[in-house]
């Protein structure tokens, strides 16, 4: 096996074992890049020179007997939403197409501080604003389980990355389902945390209220390894609580007997492919085989979240992108006589057209006379799908609900109708706007494509969702189905 | 909720964005869509809701008021397109 296929935890115990460096694993990382990045397009920058610089420092401190912190010598791909230092940070848009950030992101500095090995920087829809990875400002990443299909969306690069082994782990980011939709499109683990468990300082904001970062791994163990170095409080980040780090690795190694599972009527509706309904209840299936029970449970207002996402995030978005005026970095149309122009040609010419939407659909809900018909309206409505989930978690510890209603689409197939897209993710922006954590685990495949379920647990109570994915994962093997382009 | 191109137009100066004719016309029945889609919270009663604009819950996260040398002045400055003498350069305003 070639050392790119790892999983996070076996490079962790091979490297101090000394089965092999930090440098062998890094170049079979490069190689497998080399070999399917033309088809795949996940990344918008490979760093490979200083990716093994990093691996012969760790390999330098191996063979000197030093000790090493938990990141060391892994290779990792990094959504280019994150400001990495020295290294062309895009967001994905043209906007800051040669934008280099001179500081690291709260997230990519502990990496750093670990001597872990940056691989590069993973493909996006621009400004994390899309579900199917055809929205960057660049060109589009594919489904490495059929190259005709899109990955998924926003973190489309990080997790094409990790299905096709391109490197051991990534992150990514997931606002509205950025991360555990496209897991689901490539079978692989995507950890939604819950807002403010981990520091967002130097990634580019999206919808500020809702916007995470988490891992994106080959398996539930990785994710809940990285979870814990990633997790707590950052000075840097005022959204971030004192909350106590659970031993997450400790954790997931509990069973799930006696554990209430909650399928929510509302997530099984028309609409909802027959294929995906049967996978998720067989999935449930498992789950009470291993001692969980199952409880039917509802969540009334699901069918308003995306009406209400579709008002809050774009409002917000109108605000974050002001920032991309062409005066302190980024691209900048000069030619215009006045600073109105340098505005209004810099911003025209940077964003696509689906960030253009967005801004446009947030000006015209917070301009004056619309703020309360619109913005406020779906912040009260936010606030009933958010008292949805706390009613329900107290019968239930964890909701099992799809992923996605379908599995993924033909690249190509929904533009032109951006509507089709949002409602694609009326699984996922529910558990969003209330700000819990949600696991995506692969569950199966149908007609080849890969089928993730859903995994929604409280606020910080990731160890619990990580736990039953866990124990789901020891009693299957979808997550360690590979595709053929990887 | 039907946007007419000259409304779309309005917003899209409020935005700073520059929008030809086609864009315009393109973004007015997209915009209705999306208008006429989230219309539907209209519809629901939120008498004595209150909004939640954030989950924390979190108030005045303060820290003191002291000085901290970011090192990084300089690069800050120099990411700017046009910059002189520590400074970024903007054009005219008044």
């Amino acid at each position: 096996m070639s050392l790119n296929q790892l999983t996070v935890l076996e490079a962790f115990k091979g490297l101090r074992d000394k089965k092999f460096s930090s440098e062998e694993i890094t170049k079979d990382c490069f190689k497998q890049i080399k070999s399917f990045d033309d088809k795949i397009k996940a990344f918008i920058t490979v760093t490979e020179s200083e990716a093994l610089a990093q691996a012969q420092v760790v390999d330098q401190k191996i063979k000197n007997n030093e000790s090493l912190l938990p990141l060391a010598g892994l290779p990792v791909a990094i959504k280019d939403l994150f400001c990495t230092r020295g290294i062309k940070s895009t967001g994905g848009s043209k906007i800051l197409a040669n934008y280099i950030p001179p500081y690291d992101a709260s997230a990519v500095a502990k990496i750093r501080q670990a001597d872990g090995v940056i691989i590069g920087k993973a493909n996006l829809d621009e400004f994390a604003m899309g579900s199917s990875g055809e929205k960057s400002g660049f060109f589009p990443t594919h489904n490495p389980w059929d190259l005709e299909r899109v990955p998924g969306g926003s973190s489309s690069g990080s997790t094409a990355a990790i299905a096709s082994d391109m490197c051991l782990y990534a992150l990514g980011t997931d606002t509205g389902g950025s991360i555990r939709q496209p897991a689901s499109f490539c079978n692989v683990t995507g950890l939604k945390v819950s807002y403010g468990r981990v520091s967002r300082y130097g990634v580019m904001a999206m919808t500020s209220s809702l916007d995470t970062i988490g891992p994106i791994t080959k398996n539930v163990e990785d994710a809940a390894f990285i979870l814990g170095q990633m997790a707590g409080r950052d000075e840097k980040d005022s959204t971030t609580p004192d909350i106590k780090v659970d031993d997450y690795l400790k954790e997931i190694k509990k069973d799930i007997k006696g554990l209430k599972i909650g399928l929510p009527k509302e997530y099984f509706i028309e609409g909802l492919d027959d294929e995906v309904r049967a996978m998720v209840l067989a999935a449930a299936k498992k789950l009470e085989e291993l001692g969980a029970e199952v409880i039917d449970i509802s969540l009334p207002h699901t069918d308003l979240a995306v009406a209400a996402y579709y008002i809050i995030c774009p409002s917000e978005v109108s605000s974050n992108m002001a920032r991309y005026d062409g005066i302190r970095y980024g691209l900048s149309q000069r030619e215009g006589l006045e600073l109105l122009d340098i505005y209004l040609d810099s911003r025209s010419a940077g964003f696509g057209a689906e960030v253009k939407r967005r801004i446009m659909i947030g000006t015209y809900a917070l301009s004056a006379g619309y703020y309360e018909a619109y913005y406020k309206k779906a912040m009260q409505v936010r606030t009933l799908v958010k008292q949805d989930f706390d009613k329900t978690f107290s019968e239930v510890d964890v909701i099992l609900t799809p992923v996605s209603p379908t599995p993924a689409w033909k690249i190509g197939e929904n533009i032109g109708n951006p509507l089709k897209d949002y409602l694609a993710d009326v699984f996922t922006i529910p558990a969003s706007l209330a700000g819990i954590c949600g696991l995506s685990i692969p569950a199966g495949l149908t007609n080849g494509l890969p089928v993730g379920i859903q995994l929604l647990g409280k606020r910080f109570d990731e160890k619990t969702i990580l736990r039953v994915g866990h124990q789901y994962q020891m009693a299957t093997d979808w997550h360690k189905q590979k595709p053929q382009n990887g | 909720m039907k946007l007419s191109k000259s409304e779309v137009e309005h917003i899209a100066k409020l935005a700073r964005l520059n929008l030809t004719d086609e864009d315009a016309i393109l973004y007015s029945q997209q915009l209705s869509d999306i208008l006429d889609y989230v219309d539907k919270l209209q519809a629901v009663d939120t008498t004595d809701v209150e909004e939640t604009s954030q989950v924390t819950g979190l108030t005045n996260i303060m820290r003191g008021d002291e000085i901290k040398e970011s090192g990084i002045s300089d690069e800050l400055i120099s990411t700017a397109p046009d910059e002189g003498n520590g400074f970024i350069k903007v054009p005219k305003i008044l």
